[in-house]
């Protein structure tokens, strides 16, 4: 009995547990729709972001999001892939190899406000002013060590078959790499992208010292750049009731897009499986 | 004559897209020894000014320019800790249920669900702990806590003083939920490697589910727990956003978990921009070297540990 009576408590135990986390999930998504609904309207995405107290929307912010963000994955996702290749066919099990692996395992870890810091340093300092290319590369070098690990594990799934008739074939290994393999692997590659995209779209602390803000809309990347989780942070910080509106909009704005990025990244690959 | 140059060029793309990648690959070394380069550069100056004491000075005073990492450190370390102690028995339960005990057509989508809550941004529970958690934590519990806690003999100063909602148990709880997914997935992974024989063998002399969970799966998963524990700990030291909102932002160390304090991330977050003059931003990049040393060895120490495991 009493071991019955334990083992049913047990069960309830994690049950509960598990209730906790999901409930977490709820109530953050629940608060975000309560508070960011009221603002969801087309002043949000046509109207710039307003002076203290005043009313607008984040359509700069958005702009510029979608600019740094975009920047980012277009510098991390060429040197990701072809640094993700070289682990996976040349150095394969090499010293080299596993010394490159744990260092990109440490910057996949690596707090996202040192990023900031270093590019800070690097960047801003250099150029003297703060600006959306500073933004866009410190977000790149988030994203890359993400791109990196897809592509090698997807790559090491490509079966040797398919390259050894590639290579009987005549063809050169760069393009059976390239023709081959990649196209055999994109869906997995192109999911560890959107999955990097879904990283770097909420990243706020390497902004605050990179791109920094701007209330006005500016498509130059060479200017500080607006951006939707920077806003956030000042808005939802700030005393005035238009600005947290707007902050709880931004909010689940981004939130929206990042599930949306990380639901899409899970059904891509099973709907190309059914399919084939 | 053409067959042999265009083989010849194609040996040519070879090794060209071979250098591509391994240039690429290096990338990855140059820019951990750049960060961490540019760190001990920018924290130079801090730290030839005030010397060791700057890793033990609880002082950080931007007007008489006297900075030191104590209290920071110090909150990163405790927030951190609190996070991990109790994010661990959640997210065993929670690995445990997902599967061991529930149906498997429902085990994937509550995955997934669980899963999500990594992808939530940090800035989203920062805002979520400041707005909704905060008010309800220092209205339900520190209110109790005041009345039953704060007497109690040892752990009662922890659970002293005022209910402000934030402070370093909030951003301990705060943390808590966001490693937690890390944390289930991890040891659901490890509970996944168990080979099933083991659980039949249990169940086969009459063992309760309790019973196998817990004197067969739990110990024969230690050593990959433990290496969890350890990567979920490096992940609560470096978050900003969310512990920047709740932690309160008070450069002091107080022995109650309730009070505001700081931590690494959240001076930098809150100070930088408005860091006045040189020796105050190189103290932030001083307090970013910090961070930067911590999150190595625990971060590199969890990969060593799983690494051997899995082996």
């Amino acid at each position: 009995m009493i071991r019955k009576f334990k083992n049913q408590l047990f069960r309830a135990m994690c049950l509960l547990a598990t209730l906790i986390g999901l409930g977490i999930l709820v109530i953050i998504l629940f608060t975000l729709f309560q508070k960011g609904m009221a603002g969801m309207n087309w002043q949000l995405f046509t109207e710039v972001t307003p002076g203290p107290g005043g009313e607008g929307g984040l359509a700069n912010a958005i702009v510029g999001s979608i600019i740094m963000t975009s920047l980012g994955i277009v510098i991390a996702a060429p040197v990701g892939i072809l640094a993700g290749t070289w682990l996976a066919e040349y150095g394969q099990n090499s010293k080299t190899a596993d010394t490159i692996r744990f260092l990109n395992g440490m910057l996949m870890s690596a707090p996202s406000i040192l990023i900031g810091l270093f590019v800070y340093e690097l960047v801003v300092v250099f150029m003297g002013h703060f600006s959306g290319w500073a933004g866009a590369i410190s977000l790149a070098i988030i994203a890359l060590p993400v791109i990196i690990s897809t592509t090698e594990e997807m790559l090491k799934l490509v079966p040797i078959t398919l390259r050894e008739a590639g290579a009987g074939l005549g063809t050169p290994r760069w393009k059976v790499t390239v023709k081959l393999s990649y196209r055999a692997v994109s869906t997995g590659i192109i999911t560890g992208i959107l999955l990097s995209v879904a990283r770097i779209s909420g990243e706020t602390a390497p902004l605050l010292f990179t791109a920094l803000n701007s209330s006005f809309m500016t498509v130059n990347p060479n200017e500080p750049m607006a951006n939707l989780p920077v806003t956030i942070y000042q808005f939802a910080m700030s005393p005035y009731d238009s600005w947290n509106q707007l902050a709880w909009s931004g909010a689940l704005l981004i939130t929206m897009a990042i599930l949306f990025l990380n639901i899409i990244s899970r059904v891509l690959p099973q709907l190309k499986k059914r399919r084939s | 004559m053409t067959a042999i140059s265009l083989r010849a060029f194609s040996w040519q793309g070879d090794d060209l897209f071979r250098r591509a990648c391994l240039t690429s690959a290096g990338l990855i070394s140059v820019l951990m020894f750049a960060i961490l380069l540019s760190l001990c550069i920018g924290a130079w100056p801090a730290l030839e000014n005030f010397g060791i004491g700057f890793f033990f000075s609880s002082e950080w005073n931007p007007v008489t320019k006297e900075f030191g990492a104590a209290n920071a450190l110090y909150g990163t370390l405790v927030s951190s800790i609190i996070a991990v102690f109790l994010a661990l028995p959640v997210g065993l339960g929670v690995a445990i249920f997902l599967s061991e005990l529930c149906p498997v057509w429902l085990s994937r989508p509550l995955s997934i669900a669980i899963e999500l809550l990594a992808a939530v941004p940090s800035i989203i529970y920062g805002m979520w702990g400041l707005f909704v958690f905060a008010p309800w934590f220092s209205e339900g519990f520190q209110v109790w806590a005041a009345e039953h806690l704060s007497e109690l003999p040892l752990i009662g100063p922890l659970f002293s003083g005022p209910p402000m909602g934030v402070g370093l148990l909030t951003s301990g709880i705060i943390l808590a939920f966001m490693i937690l997914p890390i944390l289930t997935s991890l040891i659901k992974e490890a509970l996944s490697t168990v080979p099933k024989v083991l659980r039949e063998a249990t169940y086969g002399i009459g063992a309760t589910q309790f019973e196998v969970i817990i004197k067969v799966l739990l110990p024969a998963i230690k050593g990959p727990i433990f290496g969890a524990l350890i990567l979920a700990l490096g992940r609560a030291l470096g978050e900003t956003m969310a512990i920047t909102f709740v932690i309160g932002g008070a450069q002091s160390i107080d022995s109650s978990l309730f009070m505001p304090a700081t931590s690494i991330s959240a001076t930098i977050a809150e100070q930088f921009n408005e860091a006045t003059g040189d020796m105050h931003i190189s103290a932030l990049i001083g307090l970013g070297l910090v961070l930067f040393m911590i999150t190595f060895i625990v971060m590199g120490s969890a990969r060593v540990l799983l690494r051997r495991k899995a082996k």
